[in-house]
């Protein structure tokens, strides 16, 4: 009946044909029809689904039955579990501080002027770009215990007498796995929070400095706080796609030396996929929901900040 | 440092403080860490290039410096991964699933974004919450149970069985960032054409559709380097060789026992990268742009 929303009544006689044509929300449903129906079937359904299948003990080929919380019971007496949660945070953690400071730094560098500036941030993004099992291959050959190019060249210099073991030792491993990881991701931190960066009007620079501020207090006043709801965003993309990381691990080193890298994600992969546990692993893969959902709240807060950080005005 | 007298005020009017910084200060805190943040960024790129043109002979020398640049120039590997492995038709693969997926995608995405932005039916800002917190759904805690139901469709181990699943992280991508492009195009075109007679696809079709090209090229290529890069999926979803993805591929097929043939390796790797490169190389501005425009809302 309203051709708009706010002018109603200005045409009387419609047929229902027209009428559903022009009511927003009969084409509303309409138009979500495709992507809903793609959300409902592969995501929903399967969020479900899986929680479901986390609570059975299915295996591959061969219909399971409700067993309530047993795999979590089971689960909470493996230690093997527990190694991984605590490599996960572990990883997780460490990477996404790291891949925070250095991010930020090199998006301060970024902002400054310089020469070939678009095409030096074309390039900074290029980690990201490609394929990350592609790149984990190229770390997995970097990080090699007899070719590798960082023992060749610290032998060379004379700073090491042998080849390090990468990826054979527990404590080098880990640091091996979470320094590619922070390679992959400082990019989009840095480009992203450069966007940040950049709706800092220069003016408030021009007059801190008029007022005597020292670079560390421009920073800690103006920049910091101005940014706090980009980085809030950053950070919770860069938490979640750490912590559910697969690709990376599962290319360098399937979660070994002794399970000293394996992730969540990789332990719920070899157990369901590798060893058959359907249940089991989605256990596992359902374990790794509250630290998800923690983190999407913390985004949460962080971006309801934004409201009084910008003085009430509507941006 | 910063009380330098005002006298140098050469770029001023740039806007900004830089222009009060001492060039011995920049080079210690713009040009020398940049250059230490390029090296490590850009080093295992040349590293995949400079294995992917050694011979094998020269890869494993470790006599003095020359292992870090090529001797002796030689395709051996390139040939052999061309011509002596699948991979090809790994790539064809890649590209297929890619472009049917990401071309599915967009299609969905248009019109959901389009409905949630512009009919604002009821509820509409809801689902649009929903959809972004879909985007926040990460693949390894959906690929088991996505697994049973792929089997289920009797998906397992053909293309589409990746073509279906790649839009549930594609489609909320691309919808929150058309959503955004949608917004910005003024509602008064739309009331013009309402008034006209016009329905709702050919508003969409013909007024709003065009004036989002920027978006919708930026939601494709997103598109199309998420799921170029898309890795666990492939890998659980595919078995046999010749459909496998080029990721999966190289990894999973070319890794023969335990003597590792590093140059074919490499030389996959960097021809796996070279397509999204070359891609993203084309289209950086938009790429840059609508990334950071997608986390500024």
């Amino acid at each position: 009946m309203a051709v708009i929303g706010e002018s109603p009544g200005r045409m009387p006689r419609v047929t229902l044909g027209a009428r559903l044509h022009n009511n927003n929300n009969f084409l509303g449903l309409l138009f979500m029809i495709p992507a809903g129906i793609m959300l409902l079937v592969f995501l929903a359904y399967p969020l479900g689904l899986g929680v479901w299948l986390g609570l059975t003990d299915v295996k591959i080929g061969r219909p399971g039955k409700f067993i309530g919380l047993g795999n979590f019971r089971w689960l909470a007496q493996d230690s093997l579990f527990w190694l991984s949660v605590f490599n996960t945070l572990l990883y997780t953690v460490v990477a996404s501080v790291i891949k925070f400071g250095l991010g930020l730094w090199l998006a301060l560098i970024l902002n400054k002027h310089m020469p070939f500036k678009a095409m030096i941030r074309a390039i900074v993004l290029l980690p990201f770009i490609v394929p990350t099992v592609l790149s984990a291959m190229a770390f997995w050959w970097i990080y090699d215990a007899q070719d590798s190019i960082i023992s060749f060249l610290l032998i060379q210099l004379g700073l090491i007498d042998s080849n390090i073991d990468f990826l054979g030792k527990a404590n080098n491993a880990r640091a091996s796995v979470i320094a590619a990881n922070i390679w992959r991701g400082i990019p989009f931190v840095a480009i992203t929070l450069l966007a940040g960066l950049q709706t800092i009007s220069p003016t408030l620079y021009e007059a801190a400095t008029i007022d005597g501020a020292t670079r560390m207090q421009m920073f800690r006043k103006i920049t910091f706080p101005l940014l706090t709801p980009i980085i809030a965003v950053v950070m919770t993309f860069s938490v979640l796609f750490t912590f559910s990381d697969f690709q990376l691990i599962w290319v360098m080193t399937r979660g070994g030396p002794f399970n000293a890298t394996h992730l969540m994600a990789t332990l719920a992969y070899q157990r369901a996929i590798v060893g058959g546990s359907l249940g089991e692993g989605s256990a596992i893969a359902v374990a790794m929901i509250p630290f998800l959902l923690s983190a999407i709240l913390f985004s949460y807060f962080g971006l309801q900040r934004r409201k009084w950080q910008q003085g009430g005005t509507d941006d | 440092m910063t009380d330098r007298p005002a006298s140098t005020t050469k770029n001023a009017d740039e806007g900004g403080t830089d222009y009060l910084e001492t060039i011995p200060y920049r080079v210690v805190a713009v040009y020398l860490p940049l250059g230490v943040f390029l090296f490590v960024l850009l080093f295992p790129f040349y590293w995949m290039t400079i294995a992917t043109f050694k011979s094998n002979t020269e890869l494993l020398t470790t006599e003095g410096f020359a292992a870090l640049w090529i001797v002796k120039f030689t395709f051996e590997n390139v040939e052999r991964l061309l011509f002596q492995t699948e991979y090809p038709r790994w790539l064809v693969n890649t590209l297929f699933v890619t472009f049917t997926a990401t071309f599915l995608s967009l299609f969905c995405a248009v019109f959901a974004a389009y409905a949630i932005e512009k009919l604002r039916y009821s509820g509409a800002r809801l689902v649009g919450l929903a959809i972004f917190l879909a985007y926040l759904v990460p693949p390894s805690i959906l690929f088991i149970p996505l697994a049973t139901i792929i089997f289920k469709f009797g998906l397992f181990d053909t293309p589409f069985a990746l073509i279906l699943t790649y839009p549930t992280f594609l489609i909320p991508f691309c919808t929150w960032l058309l959503m955004g492009y949608f917004r910005s195009i003024p509602y008064e075109l739309e009331e013009c054409a309402l008034v006209d007679g016009a329905t709702r696809f050919q508003i969409l079709r013909k007024i709003i559709l065009p004036l989002a090209v920027p978006g919708l090229i930026s939601a494709g290529i997103f598109a199309f380097t998420l799921s170029w890069n898309e890795y666990l999926y492939a890998l659980v979803f595919i078995s046999s060789s010749e459909v496998k993805t080029a990721p999966v591929g190289v990894v999973t097929e070319l890794i023969e026992g335990d003597v590792y043939r590093w140059g074919s390796l490499m030389a996959g790797a960097l021809f796996g990268s070279i397509p999204v490169a070359f891609l993203y190389s084309f289209f950086v501005q938009h790429y840059v742009s609508s990334m950071t425009g997608a986390v500024k809302e």
